[in-house]
């Protein structure tokens, strides 16, 4: 080694000086080790498709926020304490609010550019939540989760819940009329938890409601705790980006051994630096022309006040969906009160998450593969996967609707009782019916891919046949097409095999397998998926029939 | 490269060596046919095309440098309280208006610039990277099998129980230390939230003028919002006070009252009921004069005040709570004690 380096010093001193740049490069590695981490990654290929860029808009947004939160840090005044308003805003003159209020109207105000630094942190901060909850359906309906990458399906999971949890503790902080009824509300859904309820409402406000800590309190939340954590997750779920390596769709020349792409050095240096401005640009244009959260309009926060139409920001709107339209179920047995009309939807908040989350775990205990997967599914190959999917969607879609039925009802003339009563309906119908749809056209999908490759391309050429009839003339596919049609795997449904051994004694079968081999029926059995042309078929219709 | 070339490319039997692709049995239909050879773009032919790319890539980079130079401009230039007409936004602070602009089209542009330059210079030939297995060889495994039993082995840990026993003893008990200083982040809930402000006698102060209510000051169909008296705006616990206190006062005809009790504490149809929703506490403020119902705004509970504050549709779990009013000598409405049950949304202990 010692000698090695020696040499390599000799070869240098006989060049003469080495730039400064290498020099530099040198000094580190000698002392990092980076030329290792640059040969396994500067030329590390990542295959290209324009789904892969949702998880950058994540990334970029949530250091935009870091970026501009710092900032806003340096005037914001995270206390209660209550002054009374003499800033250049007349209509809040003399008006009494907290100093998080007032520091707030400062940003907004007073300091030059604190205004745009506050609105695109708030932008990126809505962009941010889209984009993970976006990029996890991309992950979701590809099977993008499967092995090796459930982990960092977990991570990504982790990292949506955080950034809801940061983005409601981050508007509640100017302590602004508006988000003064969210925190109203959350404290109202603590104090719905059984036996301990009121113990948590007073330890995390420090007495009753209001008082004077939560805004203190809920800042370091926001501004450390969750960060933190979500910046250690973030760390760790590229990490394994790498080395994972990126999935790749089917295609000619692509396999689950490799991975085709252009390198990182320079390509996607160039293309995912540039989209961080991309992204960075449009966000600060957003905050430029489209106001948000303009807490001079709402005023400071009153516990005995409230204005029409409010709404948390969107990610939070499902959460509000179900707290309004459950019915108002309230126990009263033995001196204690169970208010079930607020419990059960802080029970269901987090279950809808969960749901979407132990998918790929279900998935992988039905179907027993333990194999790596590197290739995409394509949704449609994965008719129930892909329906779950769907549902899912459109369980968080039809809550979401619940969560603004006054908008509703003032935007469109509706009853608010009978959209109330839709979506409490739609809650279990919709997922239901969403499923059934999305899996016959997935299925159909599945039909017409076939019916590709068998019989080829349709034209759009008419011909007429001596006899008269006319036909369309098909095109075969090149090869390329057809093996990307049917590089799919088609997994057989788990057998349970006879029920009696070869000795005529029943087989004992405990109930988990019946269940997973229910389960994997309903995957992968009789009308789950279209078997895909073999090659014996398409012999069959190619050789000498003519056409089809 | 001619036509030719690119055609002999294509054909299977050269593709068969020249290129990756998994071996499928001859014959197949649908065998992998391997990657499909590169294919130039205009730039990597074209010297032209090129130079013009790297016109449009440098254009980009120079307009980024133009609107920093914009924004530093427009720092300076733009008083802060400057409000401009500008269509289709309207009245925009023209300073956020173009710090934002400005910043947004020079990281836009750079951004632009380096994706241009991707795309069109940089080459963009696709190539094929192997991938290993992500979990270790069996020899790897068993040797760190062999490695973690033979630590595990060393440290004794396994033979001496008392040591291993105690320390699992003192590594769980130690952040009970942790949990206990976690105590005073509030106080106890003891009968906190079944009391409000309200005491008999006090008299109840309209928050729009400060000054005492007296029963003519409230005409039917009218809203009047209410504060315990002595409680000043400026008091150090005045929200806290009135997120329990704030009362509601309606003037109803007596005979439209359903519910006896409600009769019973009302003075002459004028009733007072909390104003903060029995669901999870937001403060009701819409009030429907022709049928009696007020609604919360939040999530829409719809109460009926003249038959007990009933819930007639909404999440709320129960009634609002009314307060006994009346009158004292001077003519004034006054509370006769506090609420009979705790405000606001329930709690565990409330029953």
């Amino acid at each position: 080694m010692s000698t090695a380096s020696h040499e390599a010093t000799d070869a240098t001193a006989r060049r003469g000086k080495a730039p400064a740049g290498e020099r530099l490069a040198d000094w580190a590695d000698g002392r990092l080790g980076i030329y290792g981490l640059a040969k396994a990654n500067m030329r590390k290929i990542f295959p290209d498709h324009w789904s892969f860029m949702l998880g950058e808009v994540s990334l970029y947004s949530f250091v935009i926020i870091i970026l501009t939160g710092v900032y806003l840090t340096l005037f914001f005044h995270p206390s209660m304490q209550e002054v009374v308003y003499n800033g250049p805003y007349v209509p809040l003159q003399g008006i009494r609010m907290s100093e998080a209020f007032e520091s707030t109207m400062h940003i907004s105000f007073e300091v030059r550019g604190g205004l745009l630094i506050r609105q695109i942190h708030h932008w990126a901060a809505l962009v941010f939540v889209a984009a993970m909850l976006v990029h996890m359906m991309r992950v979701f309906f590809t099977g993008a989760f499967r092995k090796p990458r459930e982990v960092n399906w977990v991570f990504g999971f982790l990292l949506l819940v955080l950034g809801m949890f940061t983005g409601f503790t981050g508007y509640s902080l100017p302590d602004d009329l508006l988000s003064g009824t969210g925190v109203r509300f959350m404290e109202g859904a603590i104090l719905s938890v059984p036996i301990v309820g009121t113990y948590l409402q007073m330890f995390l406000f420090g007495g009753e409601f209001p008082g004077h800590d939560f805004v203190s309190r809920f800042y370091t939340i926001h501004i450390l705790l969750l960060p933190g954590i979500m910046a250690a997750l973030l760390v760790g779920h590229l990490i394994l980006v790498f080395y994972h390596k990126h999935t790749q769709w089917a295609g000619p020349g692509r396999t689950n051994k490799n991975v085709v792409g252009m390198p990182l050095l320079p390509v996607y240096m160039a293309k995912a630096g540039g989209f961080f401005f991309l992204v960075f640009g449009v966000i600060a244009a957003c905050a430029a022309i489209a106001t948000i959260n303009p807490i001079w309009a709402f005023g400071p926060y009153r516990p005995d006040q409230v204005s029409t139409g409010a709404q948390p920001d969107w990610y939070m709107g499902f959460s509000e969906g179900l707290i309004r339209v459950m019915p108002g179920w309230e126990i009263n047995l033995w001196g204690h009160t169970l208010q079930l009309g607020v419990f059960i939807p802080l029970i269901i908040f987090p279950l809808v998450l969960v749901t979407i989350a132990v998918w790929p775990f279900i998935e992988a205990w039905v179907t027993g593969d333990d194999r790596e997967h590197h290739i995409l599914d394509r949704p449609r190959n994965r008719p129930v996967r892909t329906g779950f999917g769907a549902a899912w969607i459109s369980w968080y879609l039809i809550l979401l609707v619940g969560g603004g039925n006054d908008l509703w009802a003032t935007h469109f003339h509706l009853s608010i009782n009978a959209i109330t009563w839709t979506v409490r309906i739609g809650f279990f119908a919709i997922p239901a019916l969403t499923f059934v749809i999305t899996k016959r056209i997935c299925l159909g999908l599945q039909r017409r891919d076939r019916d590709k490759v068998l019989h080829g391309r349709e034209t759009g050429i008419i011909k007429r046949l001596p006899h008269g009839e006319f036909i369309e003339v098909h095109e075969p596919l090149p090869q390329d097409q057809m093996h990307t049609l049917t590089a799919h795997d088609q997994p057989e449904p788990l057998e349970l095999g006879p029920d009696v051994d070869e000795n005529g004694v029943r087989r004992k079968v405990d109930r988990k397998t019946k269940l997973r081999a229910k389960l994997s029926r309903s995957m992968y059995g009789e009308g789950a998926q279209i078997p895909k042309p073999t090659a014996a078929e398409h012999a069959e219709i190619t050789s000498g029939h003519g056409h089809h | 490269m001619s036509n030719e070339d690119m055609s002999e490319e294509n054909l299977p039997s050269e593709r068969e060596h020249a290129h990756h692709g998994a071996v499928e049995p001859v014959g197949d239909p649908f065998a992998d046919p391997g990657l499909p050879p590169h294919e130039p773009r205009r730039q990597d032919i074209d010297e032209r095309t090129a130079r013009r790319s790297e016109r449009t890539v440098a254009l980009l980079f120079t307009l980024s440098m133009i609107a920093t130079v914009g924004f530093i401009a427009s720092y300076v230039i733009f008083p802060i309280d400057k409000i401009v007409y500008i269509f289709p936004f309207g009245h925009v602070s023209a300073l956020n208006f173009a710090l934002g602009l400005t910043l947004g089209v020079a990281l836009f542009a750079i951004g632009a610039g380096a994706v241009h330059w991707a795309r069109t210079l940089m080459s963009d030939e696709e190539v094929p990277d192997d991938r290993h297995a992500i979990e270790a060889s069996p020899e790897v495994r068993e040797q760190v099998f062999a490695d973690f039993r033979q630590g595990v082995k060393e440290s004794q840990y396994g033979r001496r129980k008392l040591i291993r026993t105690t320390m699992m003893g003192a590594l769980s008990l130690v952040p009970l230390s942790g949990v206990v200083l976690l105590r005073d982040l509030g106080p106890l809930p003891e009968k906190k939230l079944r009391t409000t402000a309200w005491r008999k006698g006090m008299k109840l102060i309209n928050q729009n003028t400060d000054q005492p209510l007296r029963p003519e000051d409230i005409g039917v169909g009218s809203l009047t919002f209410a504060k315990p008296e002595g409680l000043s705006d400026d008091a150090e616990n005045f929200q806290t006070v009135i997120a329990k206190a704030a009362l509601m006062i309606v003037r109803l005809n007596p005979e439209d009252i359903k519910d006896k009790r409600e009769l019973d504490w009302s003075h002459q149809g004028i009733v007072a009921y909390s104003k903060i929703c029995t669901h999870v506490g937001c403060p009701i403020s819409l009030y429907e004069q022709q049928t009696h119902h007020v609604l919360c705004p939040c999530h829409q509970s719809t109460f009926d005040l003249s038959d007990g504050g009933r819930v007639i549709f909404g999440p709320a779990g129960h009634a609002l709570p009314q307060l006994r009013i009346s009158v004292n000598a001077q003519g004034y409405l006054e509370a006769l004690g506090d609420f009979e049950e705790p405000v606001g949304p329930s709690f565990w202990e409330r029953g």
